[in-house]
């Protein structure tokens, strides 16, 4: 058993050991066809495909490095202590990024929270409990949800879920933790219906699609064979999920979830709308507005003097560059380390 | 199947040569968002009256300066003038085009459009953060007669930076010597209080649907929108109401024949609305290209005389005619590189 899951996560490795898959097939045509011009036509393919590869890495060399340059002014004056200050003044040019880090990681981590639940039951209802007529509808609506652009959700979250979530929900729980010491600074400020909860929850309605989809597809690779048997063994559908399906998919699974991860941490335009575009870091309330990386980019890069505003910006995104490597590596860290367990109870 | 691809060549290269004699009349410009929509309605215009086609990019005014800096367009366009030095600097001239208000625009349950009076004080201290409530006593000694809800204030800005922003803010330093240690001016600043809305649209939705919040926007919103607007304070004492004469009050007011380096918040004169502004436009002194500033020169003459009327149309106030007459006489200081100045004529 343990091969075959192995071979299916290959699919989910590095984009470098791709490419070499992709070598590998190439080379079988050539042998069978009798044909020189297409030797010569699957060398150029190979060629090409190797180009693209490469050219992806040079691009992200060239991305780095023009944010290096074009972040150095900032870099030099503040040097790490930038991601630990939470001024950010524009007339006195003193910059500081830790309001907009502290923001795109917990609106991410919420947004997180809720969505892979959500996916989860989502996914699983479809491959395991859905009826075959429901399936494909189901399927097809939570896809297209995929499609809406963000803007849209933007404006939603500004116009409909704003006042619903301050109304029903920030008020209700103001009254009922008036008092409490912990609860209580969580839930403060003006019911505005705007801040990083809302954020979150907005950001959750966008990846959950993602990550529903990429869960579905995975769950539905599962040799029936292997379910059949458990539940021949008498396993619940739950058992099965849990012992048979999940650890088998495992790799796919997180695989989706930092997909969704990723696009929570670079969404810019829906953020914007709901976040509140505030500067400061005076108290942890979920309902208090606050502002993103990508949302302080979009807002002040056209209107930003070239100097240290500018760079200060544009540092912004050097470290949201750093923190998507971050998520990336620890993902495959992750996943490395899930890998060697297995070895180990084989 | 030689012979047509040789015709789709050749078909293709008069294209190009076609696009190529268009594209040395076109005149490009980048900048400003607030002046966009009357810009791309005079272009319109003057390309149905000429044939020339104006392109003109609202990128915002920061960017507008790093591109006519950088020469990529024949004009550049900002909110916010540059200081006289900082042109000479940089060999670039300068001209206001319109005239725009920003204006205080409220929801409070139970208070109409026009009956809330404000000075530049209150507002401060409403954005500082340090008038909190509605009832709260500075407010009420400014309005006796109505009922002011004891509710706290949302106020709400601009998230993006913008020329609407920094004469607002730079009224704000005007007034309040508080505001100007604290905060300052420009056009993003670090907010003490308030939640940030995209665009003046993004501001007016926040308004229109926060109970009790305050925001600024700008004339034409306030106009098409019906908003529930504030009477400000002028410098003169007298508490005026946003509107067309109100503005051309303001810019009456400033010292154009000095230079244009005019800001105009805070003029005197009892009809002056207080928090009044121009928008600008940046061309170079010396220029490579003197066709194309002959053709942006004509461009700006044909919409200072005839332009008047759309302007007004789109809620933009236009240039006093003593002003206008003014700044066609700085044209002359545009010249081509050996020193001959550009032909309008």
């Amino acid at each position: 058993m343990s091969s075959t899951l192995r071979a299916h996560e290959g699919t989910f490795d590095s984009p470098g050991s791709f490419a070499k898959n992709v070598e590998r097939k190439m080379s079988v045509p050539t042998v069978r066809s009798p044909l020189r011009v297409s030797a010569v036509a699957d060398r150029l393919f190979g060629w090409a495909a190797r180009g693209a590869a490469l050219l992806t890495l040079g691009l992200l060399a060239a991305i780095l490095l023009s944010l290096l340059v074009g972040a150095w002014p900032a870099i030099e004056k503040y040097g790490l202590g930038f991601l630990t200050n939470s001024v950010w003044d524009p007339v006195s040019e003193e910059f500081g990024g830790l309001v907009m880090i502290y923001g795109t990681i917990a609106t991410s981590l919420i947004a997180l929270l809720i969505a892979v639940p959500v996916s989860f039951g989502i996914a699983l209802f479809l491959t395991e409990l859905s009826p075959a007529w429901l399936k494909r509808p189901l399927g097809t609506a939570i896809e297209l949800l995929a499609a809406i652009p963000s803007i849209v959700y933007g404006m939603w979250g500004l116009l409909v879920f704003g006042p619903i979530l301050a109304t029903f929900v920030q008020q209700p729980l103001q009254r009922l933790f008036a008092g409490v010491p912990l609860l209580s600074p969580l839930v403060s400020g003006p019911p505005v219906g705007i801040g990083i909860l809302a954020a979150g929850i907005i950001l959750a309605i966008m990846i959950i699609p993602f990550i529903a989809a990429v869960m579905r597809d995975v769950f539905d690779v599962t040799p029936p064979m292997l379910k059949e048997s458990a539940y021949a063994l008498g396993s619940t559908t739950w058992e099965v999920v849990y012992k048979v399906v999940l650890p088998y998919t495992k790799g796919g699974v997180i695989g989706g979830i930092m997909l969704g991860l990723g696009r929570a941490l670079g969404e810019t335009m829906a953020v914007t709308f709901v976040i509140g575009n505030f500067n400061q870091l005076d108290s942890l309330s979920l309902f208090q507005p606050a502002n993103s990386i990508t949302s302080a980019l979009a807002n002040e890069f056209a209107e930003a003097a070239s100097g240290l505003h500018q760079a200060a910006l544009i540092y912004l995104g050097l470290v949201l560059f750093f923190i998507t490597f971050v998520v990336l590596s620890l993902s495959k860290l992750l996943l490395s380390r899930l890998r060697k367990n297995e070895g180990a109870k084989a | 199947m030689n012979s047509t691809l040789r015709i789709a060549i050749l078909s293709m290269a008069g294209v190009l040569a076609l696009a190529a004699t268009a594209s040395a009349q076109d005149v490009t410009g980048a900048g400003a968002s607030f002046p966009a929509p009357l810009y791309a309605k005079w272009a319109s215009d003057y390309n149905k009256a000429t044939g020339v086609k104006i392109n003109y990019q609202s990128v915002g005014s920061g960017a507008g300066i790093k591109q006519i800096d950088s020469k990529t367009v024949d004009f550049g366009a900002s909110d916010m003038p540059l200081k006289d030095d900082e042109l000479a600097k940089k060999g670039q001239l300068q001209f206001p085009t319109v005239i725009g208000g920003v204006i205080p625009v409220i929801n409070v349950k139970g208070i109409a459009a026009g009956q809330l009076k404000l000075n530049g004080q209150v507002l401060g201290d409403i954005y500082l953060g340090k008038i909190s409530k509605w009832n709260d006593p500075a407010i009420k000694a400014l309005n006796a007669s109505l009922a002011l809800p004891d509710a706290a204030i949302s106020p709400v800005r601009r998230a993006d930076g913008s020329g609407t922003t920094f004469i607002f803010t730079n009224y704000l330093s005007k007034v309040s010597p508080d505001w100007k240690a604290k905060v300052g001016e420009g056009t993003a600043v670090n907010w003490p209080t308030g939640a940030g809305g995209k665009g003046n649209e993004g501001v007016a939705a926040f308004v229109g649907r926060l109970p009790n919040s305050i925001g600024y926007v700008e004339y034409a919103y306030v106009k098409q929108n019906k908003m529930t607007f504030a009477l400000m304070q002028n410098a003169a004492g007298k508490f005026v109401a946003p509107e067309e004469k109100a503005f051309k009050a303001a810019a009456a007011g400033a010292e154009w024949s000095k230079s244009f380096y005019q800001i105009l918040t805070n003029q005197p004169g009892a009809d002056s609305w207080p928090i009044t502004g121009a928008t600008f436009i940046l061309m170079h002194k010396v220029q490579d290209k003197p066709a194309q500033a002959a053709a942006t020169l004509k461009f700006f003459q044909w919409a200072y005389e005839g332009g008047d009327k759309t302007a007004s149309d789109l809620d933009y106030v236009p240039m006093p005619a003593v002003v206008k007459t003014q700044i066609e006489k700085t044209w002359g200081e545009i010249k081509d590189g050996s020193g001959k100045a550009v032909a309008l004529k």
